[in-house]
């Protein structure tokens, strides 16, 4: 268990300084010059010179030799300086991104968990049953090949426009003041209701592909044959399918977690819902490298956080790791 | 006689040819390159020409109808569409070379400290999402073509392949027949091509029509963001155009929804090639 759990931690820690240090590089070794482009721009701005002589000496140093600027960049960001948006000067970055990932956990949390439960359900009701499998089949396929963004589209279209229930963009009305009531909390729920419709379909055809598979293998193996010998009914043969089905699903979760997170940045972007997606988007449309960079290195934090998440999940239901029989990463 | 023979001698394909799935797949998959090819000679209109009056429905002049400053969709979604593809094609190429190499030589030397680095590698790239670094590599990149998006693509996508070929390789190479050759010795390159790489054609071959999937979603996702290839058009950009000019608020879904739906099209027929395929490789699905 241990040895598992320490494995992981190390790929972790190695990704997040593989994250950082492309952070740092690509805006220095890129064709381009980023940097020069920024400091032109911060030239022009009120109060900029200020901010030329604190922020660009200290973190990118540009005097300094390579190494020295490489561990400046570690220094500040310990200090969760991320440096200052030039877009929504002068708010830090760590700011902006610290409102923006509340909308970023409120529709993946639910949409990941949710589409994965239903999604196995469904996709074991299909694998044993020929009529709901002609009939789902075709649509858990259509589900899953659907590009994130389309899917957006078309939902934004039927729902919001065609049907007009739901607000098609952005996160509550402007004329709302964020509060804990309930005309506030109505108005936040019809605002999310979208995006997480979306992001839920999406995920939830790949799951219900996947179990139906399994359990069409596992109900084919030899202790499902056994037990069918034995006279045991379809239900519990298929509970056991089940049971056997999970843990390939709880793995193939941490595997697709990066694409459900690449896939949430779109459907952001169509229904301009603010979280971490939709501002990295914005600050690339404005050349604000500060918050590009920081809102990497937060996407890429959330991702690993939900993999450890799944891999003590993985480790509670497969008593073979739990009991570290195997130590398969 | 004659024809029995040969389809005695190629078993697989014949069941590839009577799996219904295949078929499908095939015949979906097969329409939508000849739309791309074709497509450009069908229409009278290039794809930046403003073709007629905008704000039309698919009619006869205008198959898919026009944008609302009076281009041709069809026209843009048939030179976008060769556009997306072939970024997907050289990307999902790249990528499965690069993950079959990869693969096989971790799995070969698996335990030693080549197959321990690449694998941290691998897992690196695994969880890094790929949008992330995609996003932030073009945004920094000023001019973008077609082969710089397809390399771009390709260096995040082909770690899972990785992963998966060298778990066949690791099954593969204690079989006996391996040995045999190791025994024998023979060089290392010819045991990974002739003894592991043979036999793992089949499941290759499916892995890279997954590969080819993977890159042509990423590709359109980063056009559908204006980090495509920074001149021409291309499938993301026009569903990119739409919703920027706000198409779907003013009715006009054909301009936004129809590109997706081929998209989606083209990739449901790669999965049902790849589920077909899968049960005519592995008897034991048949069956069933």
């Amino acid at each position: 268990m241990g040895r598992y759990l320490s494995k992981k931690l190390a790929i972790y820690l190695v990704t997040f300084f593989f994250a950082v240090t492309l952070n740092w590089l690509i805006p220095r070794f890129v064709p381009g010059d980023p940097i020069t482009s920024l400091l032109a721009r911060f030239a022009s701005l009120e109060g900029g010179k200020e901010i030329l002589q604190s922020y660009f000496v200290q973190t990118f140093g540009l005097d300094k030799p390579l190494y020295a600027q490489y561990i400046g960049f570690w220094r500040s960001l310990f200090r969760g300086d991320l440096g200052i948006s030039i877009t929504r000067y002068p708010a830090p970055v760590m700011d902006i991104i610290k409102d923006a990932v509340i909308y970023d956990y409120i529709i993946l949390l639910p949409s990941i968990v949710l589409s994965w439960i239903i999604g196995n359900k469904l996709g074991a009701v299909s694998g044993v049953n020929k009529k709901v499998d002609n009939f789902m089949m075709p649509v858990f396929y259509f589900l899953t090949s659907s590009p994130y963004f389309w899917f957006a589209l078309v939902v934004s279209y039927v729902f919001g426009i065609v049907l007009g229930i739901f607000p098609t963009s952005h996160a509550y009305s402007a004329t709302m003041r964020p509060g804990w009531n309930w005309a506030f909390i109505a108005d936040f729920f019809m605002h999310w209701f979208m995006p997480f419709l979306t992001m839920f379909l999406v995920q939830l055809g790949g799951w219900a592909i996947g179990m139906r598979n399994m359990i069409i293998y596992e109900t084919n193996t030899n202790y499902s044959k056994y037990m069918e010998s034995l006279g045991a009914s379809d239900k519990l043969i298929r509970n056991y399918g089940f049971r056997n089905g999970i843990l390939p699903q709880v793995t193939g979760l941490a595997i697709s977690l990066g694409t459900i997170i690449s896939g949430s940045v779109l459907t952001q972007v169509v229904f301009s819902y603010p979280g971490l997606g939709y501002t990295m988007v914005q600050a690339i449309k404005e050349s604000d490298y500060f918050l590009i960079q920081g809102c990497f290195l937060f996407l890429i934090l959330m991702v690993l956080l939900a993999n450890f998440v799944v891999d003590i999940v993985y480790m509670i239901i497969d008593p073979r790791v739990r009991h570290s029989y195997s130590g398969e990463v | 006689m004659k024809t029995k023979s040969f389809w005695k001698k190629h078993e697989n394909l014949y069941f590839a040819v009577s799996n219904k799935k295949v078929l499908l797949g095939v015949f979906m998959f097969v329409a939508i390159i000849l739309l791309s090819l074709v497509g450009p000679y069908l229409t009278p209109y290039d794809y930046e020409e403003f073709a007629g009056a905008g704000y039309l429905p698919p009619s006869k002049d205008h198959w898919f109808g026009t944008t609302l400053m009076g281009r041709d969709v069809f026209t843009r979604v048939v030179y976008g569409l060769r556009s997306t593809l072939l970024v997907g094609f050289l990307a999902g190429t790249i990528a499965s070379a690069i993950g079959l190499v990869v693969g096989f030589v971790s799995g070969y030397y698996s335990g030693k400290a080549a197959d321990e680095g690449l694998m941290m590698l691998t897992n690196v790239f695994m969880v890094i999402p790929s949008l992330a670094i995609l996003i932030i590599l073009s945004a920094y990149l000023p001019y973008r073509g077609i082969v710089t998006q397809s390399l771009i693509v390709a260096a995040t996508a082909w770690p899972w392949t990785a992963r998966a070929v060298r778990s066949q390789t690791l099954s593969l190479k204690n079989q006996e027949f391996v040995n045999l050759s190791r025994i024998s010795g023979l060089s290392t390159f010819k045991i990974l091509r002739d003894d592991i790489a043979a036999n793992m054609f089949s499941y290759v071959f499916m892995v890279y029509i997954l590969q080819f999937n993977g890159t042509i979603l990423a590709s359109v996702g980063l056009e559908f963001l204006g980090l495509g290839p920074t001149r021409g058009v291309s499938l993301g950009l026009v569903m990119q155009n739409a919703v920027n000019w706000n198409a779907l608020h003013l009715g006009m879904w054909w301009w936004g929804l129809i590109p997706g739906l081929i998209l989606t099209l083209l990739i449901v027929s790669l999965y049902f090639i790849n589920t077909g395929l899968d049960e005519v490789f592995n008897p034991r699905l048949r069956e069933m």
